[in-house]
């Protein structure tokens, strides 16, 4: 039987929700409790700072890898989670969920170089 | 025996004569320490000898009782009737053909288990008295919660996506190629990654994980899947960057 080629959508998957399962605790620590609460200075997620460290070249590096990575996931987990519920057009659902995490790769490339 | 009494409504099917599956009640007078088993021995002995079901060993090591009880696949000789309401449904293990009752036709498993190689294929065979193949505990114990497995079939019972597919490898080959790709004796991995790296083989797997939940050995096949898929992936990228290693 022929390998398949999953392994590019499901490495993407699985670098991706090892990722968020870091990275999403901190973000709700810091934007649900230590801003809201004063436990960090409210300035420190603002607008004009945030867009600040986003000008230095490792900080998009570091946007981008992260954002990729768990939008990549997150594509995959609907198109499986659309199977577990019982729609079983996986060809659609598969074009769907990649296509727009495509357009939001490309979206990325073409923003966070401008900023 | 007690006076007290349980509802047995077992499928009863033979098809060759009938035309459907049909449902047929025996009352069964029972024991506290009695297992769904016993129930089924019971109405074989006393009430209809022409009941077909498998069973041997009685204690969870043959994996030959394996059905649908109450909708759930369980090990009959493993599932005290104590603990069922006082009407039991009994069914054949689900994702199967029946060959009669409760006996269903197993060749679908038994084909993909060989296709996976289920041995340890050695490096090289040695006689008896070059010795053994040595191993360290810590070896042993990277695969041996897998050597566990009595392909009782529970897990392709319990499986949706072999419910679906039926050209699904499916849990149990999945966990024993895993076991032996796991094996520190072991060479054949590579040859048996034609099966389990296909769309039918690991990628048919979305983790349910149903599998390990009704697994009576603690086998746990979905974490042995996941694993192989990570090792898989790791085949994929590298075979993609090194193009003239072939494997």
């Amino acid at each position: 039987m022929a390998r398949s080629h999953k392994p590019i959508v499901w490495g993407l998957f699985a670098a991706g929700g090892t990722l968020s399962a870091f990275v999403l605790p901190v973000l709700i620590l810091l934007t649900c409790f230590a801003v809201p609460l004063g436990l960090a200075p409210a300035d420190l997620l603002a607008y004009e700072r945030v867009l600040g460290l986003l000008g230095h070249p490792a900080a998009k590096l570091a946007v981008f890898g992260v954002l990729f990575l768990v939008i990549w996931h997150a594509a995959h987990r609907m198109r499986i989670t659309a199977h577990d519920v019982g729609i079983r057009a996986d060809t659609l659902v598969a074009a769907l969920c990649y296509g727009i995490a495509a357009i939001a790769t490309v979206a990325m490339l073409i923003v966070l170089p401008g900023l | 025996m007690s006076d007290r009494t349980v509802e047995l409504e077992i499928l009863r099917y033979d098809p060759e004569k009938d035309e459907m599956p049909r449902f047929e009640t025996y009352t069964v007078p029972y024991r506290d320490d009695w297992v769904v088993l016993d129930a089924i021995n019971y109405v074989k002995a006393e009430l209809d000898r022409t009941l077909s079901y498998r069973w041997s060993c009685h204690m969870a090591v043959c994996g030959s009782c394996g059905m649908v009880v109450n909708g759930e696949p369980v090990l009959a000789c493993h599932a005290f009737l104590r603990d069922y309401p006082a009407r039991i449904r009994i069914e054949p293990l689900a994702n199967f053909p029946v060959e009669r009752d409760l006996v269903v036709v197993i060749d679908d498993f038994i084909d993909k288990l060989g296709s996976v190689k289920p041995y340890v294929v050695a490096k090289e065979e040695k006689s008896v008295d070059e010795g053994e193949y040595i191993q360290t505990p810590g070896e042993l114990a990277r695969f041996k919660q897998y050597t566990a497995c009595i392909n009782c079939l529970l897990c392709y019972s319990a499986c949706p996506q072999y419910a679906l597919n039926e050209s699904f490898v499916g849990p149990a080959a999945l966990a024993l190629a895993h076991r032996y790709n796991m094996d520190s004796r072991d060479v054949g991995r590579s040859a048996r990654e034609d099966v389990v790296a296909s769309n039918p083989g690991i990628w048919e797997c979305s983790f349910v994980g149903a599998c390990s939940e009704v697994c009576p050995k603690s086998v746990d096949p979905a974490a042995a899947i996941q694993q192989t898929k990570i090792a898989s992936t790791a085949d994929y990228f590298l075979n993609f960057l090194t193009p003239w290693k072939k494997t």
